[in-house]
């Protein structure tokens, strides 16, 4: 793993705490990871580093760790973040049309943030909601709001009202 | 009087924060007084949330459906202010039904009590178990109530609570540790989820029980980290448990001292597997080891471990105070007790039910579901998530219970049940599967990491049409591989959905293969798109059509061109008049 620099990220005070904190907890890998990304919004290598160097944690296992659970991001993302319920019930109603919808109306794929840094799209394996499949949630700074039986219109329309206010 | 909105991950998400916020609002404004707004869990009928209850002074209660905020004000009129009930909204005599149906004994508590007090716990009789079991019962005596009880583990396997707990009592190394796997990962499940936010401290309840019995002071419970509210609600109900008394050192002034604390998962399928999750706990990749050891021998840190999900600890203080006999009676001969069901997809009444062990699935999905969303066909229930089956129309009237449903080639495993209708292609299902076990396979067996990529690959290839004469054959002799070659139950149950779709649905994989067709109508690419008679010649469906592939004269008959069709479904989704057919 290359020192080079990030310039989104470069003031690890925050960080510093959390280390603090559970940097000499063995075990605690997985819980500095999640704090850092819930810093960030996400795990940079720089930040990678950066716990390295603190806990003596190798990097490529923090990487390790890092790439198997699917809660870790290593690319920032947008504003919203559009959770797309990919659960069975939500299959078995209908969520691959939810996300073409999606996908057509942002022009994202999987995985993806729109150029205007707006959406970010993740298909997510349950939210939980089985009873109002086909179901999105959308997170942003103020919270979390979900969308339940979905169709290609109301998606769309949800979309264009958050796009609205900003 | 008291007003109590049902605020689960559910009925949150349908708008009940917004419809109790509106009750406040309303009931502030107009100086009403002695009326109280509270919270509950997920009252488990997940399809009239949100839900308010409204109880009067001599705690009698009405139910209120669907309660939006702009209807709140009508409640307020009609029941808080002139005593009627408000008829628009109440429950019907047959949702109620949905409930009365039950037999409730994890979520007893879920619906009804305020989960983040405390004294509303207590006074449903909480945590009397663990002052009996501490102050009264030796850790045999515990172990011999939970054995005659028969629980059995609700993660999946059905394991003998017991016996877990006995092995690692025996295990001579300390400390030991209590954990609670809380990381629910089938897609299509969230019994877990919703213990967690209706009715934390039966949870606590039954690790400190265990706790006691294996000889564990230090529990942990491994909660997936999508569940934000269930460990909001955990953390609370732990502190209120600690100030109690009810964990911490010396409990009930005896030598027993007991703490829990969480771990929140970051999101992993395969941590359902005992060493995986004992791996993520300490910190690494969620991966599998060789079992023996057991993790009753060697566990968390080394040491003697005991793991269980969040439903089978949720039984034990019920058990404790009501007798295991009281416990064993309801159910079969070998699967006793209840169980907890996800019951969703294709169904009318889609929610969480708790039934005896062994009741036939047609009281299941008609006697409370109420049948097949839309009056459709039923073609087909998933059961177990991505490591159970498929089991078809004709088997509905199986005892649902760990020995029969086994059988039938699927699983009870924790517990969710998918509704299937004529529209859903079983070929379709199985990719859908195959596709998920093959993202979380850990990657350690390469059956397991290879196997179910090919397995998915033949099943892509053929719900496009371009599947081959062998196919069947070979995915079976995959599975069988697979099964194994596996060392965990990821890779040992991942072929499941396939094998028992080539089971029960070979002739739609021989449709799909030889006629390339889609009986169900849903692989796309084997559809086509026609127009009939019912066309006006309006011209929308050419206008939309994203690679003009239809032509036809205004108020002509329009005809889709199929070697330009994408069968992109813009056409049908337009039309007005149900000119366009999909065959």
């Amino acid at each position: 793993m290359t020192e080079r620099p990030d310039s989104t990220v470069q003031n690890f005070d925050e960080l510093a705490e959390v280390l603090e904190k559970y940097g000499k907890v063995p075990g605690s890998l997985i819980t500095i990871l999640q704090k850092t990304q819930d810093i960030y919004g996400y795990l940079s290598l720089d930040a990678i580093n950066y716990i390295a160097l603190k806990t003596g944690i190798k990097p490529a296992k923090i990487y390790g760790v890092a790439t198997f659970y699917t809660q870790f991001r290593l690319k920032p993302i947008g504003k919203n973040l559009i959770m797309l319920c990919q659960g069975t019930a939500c299959h078995v109603n209908g969520s691959k049309i939810i996300e073409e919808a999606i996908t057509e109306h942002l022009s994202i794929q999987d995985g993806e943030t729109t150029e205007d840094g707006l959406f970010t799209l993740n298909n997510v394996a349950c939210l939980g909601c089985c009873s109002l499949a086909p179901v999105m949630m959308v997170k942003n700074s103020d919270g979390d709001e979900t969308y339940g039986n979905l169709t290609k219109d109301t998606v769309r329309k949800a979309l264009d009202e958050i796009r609205e206010r900003g | 009087m008291r007003v109590v909105v049902g605020q689960g991950s559910c009925g949150i998400a349908t708008g009940a924060k917004k419809t109790a916020a509106e009750f406040e609002k309303l009931i502030a404004e107009r100086n009403l007084e002695g009326i109280e707004v509270s919270l509950t869990g997920c009252v488990g009928t997940c399809y009239l949330e949100p839900i308010v209850d409204v109880y009067d002074d001599h705690g009698q209660m009405t139910r209120y459906t669907k309660v939006l905020p702009d209807k709140v004000s009508e409640i307020i009129e009609n029941h808080l202010i002139n005593g009627k009930v408000f008829g628009d909204l109440a429950i019907t005599d047959q949702d109620t039904s949905f409930i009365d149906k039950q037999m409730r004994i994890v979520l007893r508590n879920c619906g009804t009590i305020n989960p983040e007090i405390i004294d509303e716990y207590i006074a449903t009789g909480g945590y009397e178990a663990t002052k009996k079991v501490v102050t009264s019962m030796t850790q045999e005596e515990v172990i011999e109530e939970i054995k005659e009880s028969g629980l059995r583990g609700r993660g999946g396997a059905g394991f003998p609570t017991w016996f877990k707990w006995d092995a690692a009592r025996k295990s001579p190394e300390t400390p030991k540790y209590m954990v609670c796997n809380a990381d629910e990962g089938d897609p299509g499940a969230f019994m877990d989820r919703s213990v967690l936010e209706g009715d934390p401290h039966s949870l606590i309840e039954g690790m400190i029980i265990g706790g006691y019995a294996m000889g564990a002071s230090e529990g942990v419970i491994y909660v997936r980290a999508e569940y934000p509210l269930a460990i909001h609600r955990l953390e609370k109900a732990m502190d209120q448990a600690r100030e109690r008394g009810f964990l911490g050192k010396n409990l009930f002034g005896t030598n027993f001292s007991f703490d829990l604390r969480i771990k929140a998962g970051a999101g992993a399928f395969v941590c359902g597997e005992e060493t995986a999750l004992i791996a993520s706990l300490e910190g690494e990749r969620g991966m599998p080891r060789l079992k023996p050891p057991f993790p009753a021998q060697k566990g968390y840190w080394q040491k003697p471990t005991n793991i269980n999900n969040v439903e089978t600890f949720a039984n034990v203080a019920w058990i404790i105070l009501n007798g295991g006999k009281a416990f064993g009676a309801m159910g079969t001969k070998l699967s006793k007790g209840t169980k907890v069901f996800a019951l969703a997809g294709k169904i009318k009444k889609g929610g969480l039910i708790e039934v005896p062990m062994g009741l036939p699935l047609r009281d299941v999905i008609y006697g409370i579901g109420d049948g097949i969303k839309n009056d459709k066909a039923f073609k087909a229930v998933q059961m177990g998530g991505p490591s159970g089956g498929c089991i078809p129309a004709e088997l509905i009237d199986t005892p649902v219970d760990y020995e029969n449903i086994n059988k039938t080639g699927a699983i009870v495993g924790s517990g969710g049940m998918i509704v299937m209708d004529e529209d859903t292609c079983m070929v379709d299902m199985a990719r859908y599967f195959l596709d998920f076990t093959r993202k979380e396979s850990c990657g350690k067996c390469t059956y397991c990491r290879v196997g179910t990529k090919r397995m998915l690959e033949i099943l892509e290839r053929i719900t496009i049409g371009e599947g081959k004469d062998g196919d069947i054959e070979l995915l079976q002799e995959l599975a069988y591989k697979i099964k194994d070659g596996s060392m965990c139950g990821l890779g040992q149950t991942a072929p499941n959905p396939v094998l028992t779709t080539i089971k029960y649905f070979r002739n739609e994989y021989e449709d799909h293969i030889y006629n390339k067709k889609c009986t169900a109508r849903a692989c796309k690419e084997l559809l086509t798109y026609t127009i009939n008679d019912h066309c006006t010649g309006c011209t929308l469906c050419a206008r939309k059509c994203p690679v003009n592939a239809i032509t036809g004269e205004l108020k002509g008959q329009h005809v889709i061109d199929q070697a330009l069709c994408i069968k992109c479904g813009k056409c049908e989704e337009v039309c007005r008049f149900g000119a366009v057919d999909r065959v």
